[in-house]
């Protein structure tokens, strides 16, 4: 018999493709219809945040932070703000942090109202996304009516928050709350147990609890893995300390075990979002630190005040000062473990602010995920991921 | 957590008391120095050792401290999901000297390590796959190094005629403008404007001896 000589193609996927989520560009070499490599090839959307932070004051380098994982902004500004708070030595007051978590909470579940429909999408099903959608436009209006934006809100900042919430919001809230359940069991009832989908997610791109870990996994992704890592429960910011919620962990790893990770995810951030909003009834006080140095003066102060005036000034132009020293500051973004590493060398800009994405190691693992699976399990795998450019880039 | 990371910073610093130069607990955080040429090994050390077991490397960076004389810092921040804690181990480099790779150590290593590549042009011998990762195809230079200018020296636009994209050199409508806020109010030299005329008398006569 004569040697058969084994040709691979290599094949150009994306950057324009719809499901690469962004400007994703794979060079696939493939073998028949089996992928033998996929050698991810990002920086497409690369903005070089990290150098126009070190140009930039500490407050001014707030809006960055929505844009770089721009379906969960608010999670991004937190861990940036926290390590500013870290250096600073301040802590934002309570009713600030409860307001933090009830927006951390509402992000998550934009983000995961996202990812779960748009992940139905890739493999076929196109009524979720029309439905969440839906759901997203709604939550989004909490974002506009505390920030005036939709989607870039910059309204963490460094102390705290920066207004408090508008009248009658939290009984707003309340009512979203009680029409998503049956919207979720809507959702449930669309993927669960709907036979492509599950074809086509159930033991695609099983990844073990040892491989999570050597490859930097986190978020979704580590649990879905059968790994109970949570950083809202085991190094816990702000008041998560007195939440009350469940970490859903997955069994086998796949594609499916993230859906229902994700899914899980959202009731519980809703449980979060309830005990917020009966705590912020009960705690009053001020949003953001009452230290004139780092927070700026109300508009209506410096009408009358002439010190008001001169504080917004200076924190307008020159900014705060933040004294030396490094730290690392990670929050459980929806995506996993965002993570700030803000080194300052006491002046009014950052030295050096590295953003430790986490779709950037997630995104690394795709080759180790979809080897020897076939094309069409790789849009399933990148949905499965939650992969978004504007935070692998930066 | 911090009487932990004092714990867990003394126990390292007996066992590798040769590879590690330095350790310090700041901000209840642990920060470890040691030499290029050791780091691989540490890491080992640090993944594998039953009190450590960081198993977890979240993120490798560069900083860049152009007026030192080993400019680059690379920062392994590492997790330990076990304990529950967080190191962070540095080690300093410059343009020439490589570092070793951690990817044998940690998968992740890989991108990260490209990442601190492409932005600071750090070195990392035996690495599998060392290209550029988040800039152009063809770019040239470090955008991340101090020296480096904000506005970059190149910049594109579609071309009509040649029917593809151009490079050309930046064009600033606008000077690129850097205020210094170190010292607002301080900013002119305290010397009184003819004060240098009292001066010059008495450095004329030092010269001519």
């Amino acid at each position: 018999m004569s040697d058969v000589e084994i040709k691979t193609l290599t094949m150009n996927f994306g950057p324009q493709h719809p499901a690469a989520h962004g400007v994703l560009r794979l060079v696939v070499e493939m073998d028949g219809e089996i992928v033998e490599r996929c050698d991810p090839h990002i920086g497409l959307l690369h903005r070089g945040t990290e150098k126009l932070i070190e140009y930039k004051s500490y407050l001014q380098a707030v809006p960055y932070f929505d844009r770089l994982d721009y379906v969960s902004p608010m999670n991004q500004e937190h861990a940036y703000a926290l390590a500013v708070e870290k250096l600073l030595g301040i802590e934002a007051p309570e009713r600030g942090q409860y307001i933090r978590v009830l927006f951390s909470e509402i992000t998550r579940i934009l983000n995961h109202l996202l990812n779960v429909t748009t992940f139905a999408m890739d493999v076929g099903a196109l009524t979720p996304p029309l439905w969440g959608f839906e759901q997203r436009e709604l939550l989004m209006e909490y974002y506009e009516q505390v920030s005036g934006s939709r989607m870039h809100a910059a309204y963490f900042r460094p102390g705290g928050v920066h207004q408090d919430l508008p009248a009658g919001m939290l009984d707003s809230m309340e009512g979203w709350i009680k029409q998503f359940y049956p919207f979720m069991k809507d959702i449930e009832s669309l993927l669960n147990e709907n036979r492509i989908f599950r074809q086509r997610t159930v033991d695609i791109g099983i990844v073990s609890a040892d491989q999570a870990l050597d490859w930097g996994f986190s978020g979704p992704l580590i649990r879905a893995s059968g790994l109970p890592w949570d950083l809202r429960k085991s190094q816990p910011y702000d008041v998560y300390d007195r939440m009350d919620f469940d970490i859903p962990v997955g069994k086998t790893g796949d594609c499916y075990a993230r859906y229902l990770v994700r899914i899980e995810e959202m009731y519980q951030s809703t449980r979060i979002m309830e005990q917020c909003i009966a705590a912020l009834r009960k705690v009053g006080g001020p949003v953001r630190v009452d230290d004139r140095k780092i927070s700026p003066p109300r508009r209506g102060e410096m009408k009358d005040s002439m010190e008001a005036l001169i504080h917004h000034f200076k924190l307008y132009t020159e900014g705060y000062k933040v004294p030396a020293g490094e730290t690392y500051t990670a929050v459980e973004a929806p995506k996993g473990e965002f993570g700030v590493y803000l080194v300052s060398d006491g002046t009014n800009k950052p030295y050096r602010c590295k953003i430790r994405a986490p779709g950037f190691p997630h995104l690394q693992a795709l080759e180790m995920m979809t080897k020897g699976h076939q094309l069409a399990d790789m849009s399933a795998n990148i949905g499965s991921l939650d992969i978004v450019f504007g935070e692998i880039d930066r | 957590m911090s009487e932990a990371l004092k714990e867990l910073s003394d126990h390292i610093a007996q066992t590798q008391a040769g590879v590690v130069s330095k350790t310090e607990v700041r901000l209840g955080e642990l920060m470890l120095e040691t030499t290029p040429d050791k780091i691989v090994a540490l890491l080992t050390y640090l993944r594998d050792d039953p009190k450590c077991l960081f198993k977890q490397l979240i993120d490798i960076c560069g900083v860049d401290w152009p007026e030192r004389e080993k400019r680059f810092d690379v920062v392994y921040n590492l997790l330990s999901l076990k304990n529950n804690q967080r190191i962070r181990v540095k080690v300093q480099t410059d343009e020439t000297t490589p570092v070793p790779s951690a990817a044998p150590v940690y998968s992740s290593a890989g991108w990260f390590e490209r990442e601190t590549y492409d932005l600071y042009g750090v070195w990392f011998s035996d690495h599998p796959d060392l290209r550029r990762i988040l800039t152009d195809y063809g770019f040239e230079g470090h955008p991340l190094r101090k020296d480096f200018p904000l506005t970059g020296f190149v910049e594109l636009r579609w071309d009509d005629v040649q029917k593809r994209v151009v490079y050309e050199p930046v064009k600033l409508a606008q000077e690129f403008r850097r205020f210094d806020f170190l010292s607002p109010w301080e900013g002119a030299p305290k010397v009184l404007p003819g004060d240098e005329k009292a001066q010059e008398p008495a450095a004329a006569p030092a010269k001519a001896n």
